[in-house]
């Protein structure tokens, strides 16, 4: 079982001062394998924090972060599974599920994290499954009204990804569930 | 005499003979022994011996005649002895040795303090005694030795071993005594021991608090804080300081609710800073540090500082960089309790104070400054601005303005990181604004979309100045989205105008170009308030820069993301297949041009990979439904990307391979549907 912390978007300093509290005592050092960032920290600061979650950071370019160098995407193989990181805006229509579609099958990979809409979705289509774990912070956006802070922490075993989103629902945190299996030819939407 | 005082104590035992007459002798028969250093360690070992035998209460010492009054005159007696016997130490020897001599009498000075702990042991001794007979005799003789070292230590002595409730019961007495001491001795510290002893007391629970109340301990120690520091007029400023934060603490832990009396200690620090000028050592400097943020940590609501109206004026005194530290220290504060600044007033306060951190001030050299530190404390004022918030749109407004008022002053190194905020800040009220009740009153009020959009290109303009083309390009376009939710058609289009001058005039390089593109080309795709006079301009111009980027293949991208500026699926009129089909044309001839390019330049094909993203977008809008993209065409690409990767010419590309297979897979799997999808892909043979 490896555990895989997926969250981006969280836009600190610009347009939140801080990851909520509730989910800064979730995240605690040592449980994580992974870290999947979608972009936009903003500040190395933020980086520095995700680091001490867990050294495995993988990072893409979002279009306002500080740190020019990280890259536009990124692939990497965990357990049978094939991970395709990027943050979105080079997507368009931004958020199309059908163009986020063509860039997995450009990568060609199992899962798909990207973000830039700040809206949680997990999708899967016969290629594989696509998932956006919106935005940590809650941060604005303009394509998105009403963000709920949201991250997404995915266990990988064998053949089979449970993908679990946690979102802050006024001031609660809620979890949600969602099972894939590799190699299923079912289409089935999530949200 | 040693022998004496034994037999002495045995016979008290024996019970032969009345303790204190006992008592009384051998305290009188000791006097025989004048050398001070012998004198002492005699009386000591009296005090020692008689310890356990003296008529207390209870014990089996006490007698009708004798009562604990004598036991506290006894033990007065050797005090008072072994205190002359003390001071006279000082005056002994060549002036040569002084030294020596204070560091043996500071060795011995416990022998005297011994007393006083005899003396808050004996039982008997309760509150009225200890005011009327022990608190006096012994201040008497604190005050008439006239000897630093040992008023010194006598005071610090007293404070220790007594109670704390018979301090606050005899606290105008002690206090009284502190003029009297010697000009030397260091009362600050003797004092704010007190005071830090009583504020232990006072934490220790709630009950104590209404005695606090009823001796007025407060206007107690403020005046006589007062009396010493008028009465030592060259005390340097960390005394001053220092008492004063022992006085704060005090009142922090007994008084919470009287900010009047915060406010007062610190308007009494003001007065006695005012005539120093800026403080000069680090040590004032941190005690003033210290005494600033002990109301923040107090209070964890940084609304209560900003009523302390001294509180700047402290600050006032220091210097520009202990003014960076206080307000960061303020900022941290804020964030750890999250507490919100909810009005333009308490915002102005505020800023006011962080000043240091907001702009340049004078005498200021902003090189002294590491770039990393620098960007840590923007980010903090970054953050601060994010904290500030009131749900009423009006008073919302006013804060926006007065931050923007301060920030525009932060000169060119600040705004990249303090405008950023404000704006989203700022977007966000409208999109407030935009859910509220449409009936709601426009004339009168001054929070209108249009209003503060005007207000954001005034603070987005200031970028210029630094400059930061792309990050103000990137707050314009954010500023167009949130006009089209308004559904204000000028000022989006202004907004998009700005944003497109700049990629033309400010923004040449090559990658940050690519981006641009794709934000311009995402946010114009989003737009439905244009018309369509204003979209064709805004998509033309678009579709240019994208022909016109530097490299092929970011050209080819550019191009065929261009395509969805003519084919939005929720707006029926922007469905222009003819010019979707012309994007995609105009994206093959680039790819084919890049193909030749590599052909020429490295001697093979370059990669298909661009002909297959090309591919898949023809299926997107194939599947979209889009007739001019016929099943002709898809076929002839696929046909196309097939004898390229299988050509003389190719170069292997795994990348490639797999991409392209896992779109014919696509394509197979869309024929396998069955149904109205499975008949349109049929006809595409793979």
């Amino acid at each position: 079982m490896v555990l895989v912390l997926a969250l981006g978007d969280l836009h600190i300093p610009h347009r939140a001062p801080d990851l909520p509290t509730k989910f800064k005592s979730m995240l605690v050092p040592g449980k994580i394998q992974h870290i999947i960032c979608t972009g936009n920290l903003c500040i190395k600061e933020v980086h520095d924090y995700l680091k001490t979650i867990c050294p495995d950071l993988h990072i893409t370019r979002g279009e306002y972060d500080e740190e020019t160098r990280y890259p536009e995407t990124k692939t990497l193989t965990i357990g049978q599974f094939k991970l395709g990181i990027c943050h979105g805006h080079q997507v368009i229509p931004w958020g199309d599920l059908d163009s986020l579609a063509m860039l997995q099958r450009q990568l060609d990979v199992d899962i798909l994290v990207t973000g830039h809409t700040h809206q949680f979705t997990a999708y899967k289509h016969e290629a594989g499954v696509v998932i956006n774990p919106g935005s940590a912070t809650g941060a604005y956006s303009s394509i998105t009204y009403d963000v709920n802070p949201s991250f997404v922490l995915m266990d990988i075993d064998g053949l089979r990804v449970v993908v679990y989103v946690y979102e802050l629902i006024d001031g609660e945190v809620k979890v949600d569930k969602i099972d894939f299996k590799k190699t299923t030819a079912s289409a089935n939407s999530a949200h | 005499m040693y022998l004496l005082c034994t037999v002495g104590s045995v016979y008290i035992k024996s019970k032969e003979a009345p303790a204190k007459d006992i008592l009384k002798d051998l305290v009188e028969m000791c006097r025989g022994i004048q050398h001070p250093l012998r004198g002492l360690f005699l009386r000591s070992y009296l005090s020692q011996v008689s310890r356990d035998k003296l008529p207390d209460l209870g014990s089996e010492y006490e007698g009708d005649a004798e009562t604990v009054s004598d036991a506290v005159e006894f033990v007065l007696q050797n005090f008072t002895e072994m205190n002359k016997l003390w001071v006279r130490m000082q005056h002994q020897g060549p002036a040569r040795e002084k030294e020596k001599r204070e560091k043996e009498r500071s060795e011995l000075r416990d022998l005297v303090g011994k007393n006083l702990h005899v003396l808050s042991q004996i039982e008997g001794v309760d509150l009225d005694m200890y005011r009327e007979t022990v608190l006096t005799r012994v201040l008497e003789q604190v005050v008439n030795c006239k000897d630093e070292i040992a008023q010194c230590y006598l005071m610090d002595c007293i404070i220790q071993v007594f109670p704390d409730e018979y301090h606050l019961q005899t606290l105008e007495t002690l206090l009284g005594a502190f003029p009297q001491l010697q000009p030397s001795v260091d009362i600050k510290t003797v004092l704010s021991r007190l005071m830090d002893r009583l504020s232990n007391y006072a934490a220790s629970s709630a009950e104590v608090l209404p005695e606090f109340f009823q001796v007025e301990a407060f206007a107690k120690l403020s005046n006589a804080i007062g009396k010493v520091i008028e009465a030592q007029d060259d005390m340097p400023v960390i005394g001053v300081v220092t008492l004063y934060s022992s006085l704060l603490t005090f009142t922090l832990q007994v008084h919470p609710d009287r900010l009047d009396f915060v406010d007062q200690i610190l308007g009494a620090c003001v007065t006695k800073l005012s005539g120093k000028g800026k403080l000069e050592d680090s040590k004032s400097r941190k005690q003033v540090v210290a005494l600033l943020s002990a109301p923040l940590q107090k209070y964890n609501d940084i609304d209560i500082a900003l009523k302390l109206s001294n509180y700047p004026h402290v600050m006032e005194y220091l210097d520009n960089g202990t003014k960076k530290e206080m307000a960061s220290v303020i900022i941290q504060s804020i964030m750890k309790n999250k507490t919100l600044i909810s009005n333009s007033e308490k915002v102005e306060a505020l800023f006011e104070l962080i000043k240091g951190l907001i702009k340049d001030l004078e005498g200021n050299l902003q090189s002294e400054l590491d770039e990393e530190d620098f960007h840590e404390e923007q980010n903090s004022v970054a953050r601060l601005i994010q904290m500030l918030h009131n749900d009423d749109p009006e008073e919302m407004l006013k804060i926006i303005c007065t931050v923007k008022k301060h920030i525009l002053a932060g000169g060119p190194k600040r705004l990249p990181f303090t405008v950023p905020p404000l704006i989203f800040n700022a977007l966000k009220l409208i999109r407030r604004l935009q859910n509220r009740d449409e009936n709601v009153a426009e004339e009168d009020t001054a929070a209108t979309p249009k209003k503060i959009f005007q207000i954001l290109n005034q603070i987005i303009e200031a970028l210029s100045s630094v400059p930061v083309p792309e990050v103000a390009m990137r707050l314009y376009l954010q500023c167009a989205e949130a006009a089209d939710d308004s559904d204000l058609e000028p000022v989006a289009y202004e907004f998009f105008t700005q944003a497109y001058l700049l990629y033309e005039e400010e923004i040449s390089d090559s990658k940050a170009q690519v981006t641009a593109i794709h934000l311009i080309i995402g946010t114009l795709q989003r737009m439905h308030v244009f018309g369509v006079e204003n979209r064709d301009t805004l998509t033309h111009k678009a579709t240019g820069y994208s022909a016109k980027l530097l490299k092929k293949p970011d050209q080819c991208r550019a191009v065929y993301a261009c395509s969805h500026l003519f084919w939005v699926d929720d707006q029926d009129s922007i469905k222009d297949g003819e010019r979707v089909l012309l994007c995609l044309k105009r994206a093959l001839r680039i790819a084919n041009a890049a193909q030749q390019m590599a052909n020429a330049t490295r001697g093979s094909g370059g990669s298909v990979a661009l002909f297959i993203e090309i591919l898949n977008k023809y299926l997107y809008f194939f599947e979209k439904g889009v007739t001019q993209i016929t099943v002709a065409s898809v076929q002839s690409l696929i046909e196309l990307i097939t004898n390229e990767m299988q050509g003389e010419n190719a170069t292997p590309d795994p990348t490639a391979d797999a991409f392209f297979a896992s779109t014919l897979r696509f394509i197979q799997f869309q024929k396998d549907k069955g149904g109205a999808v499975g008949e349109k892909y049929e006809a595409i043979k793979v």
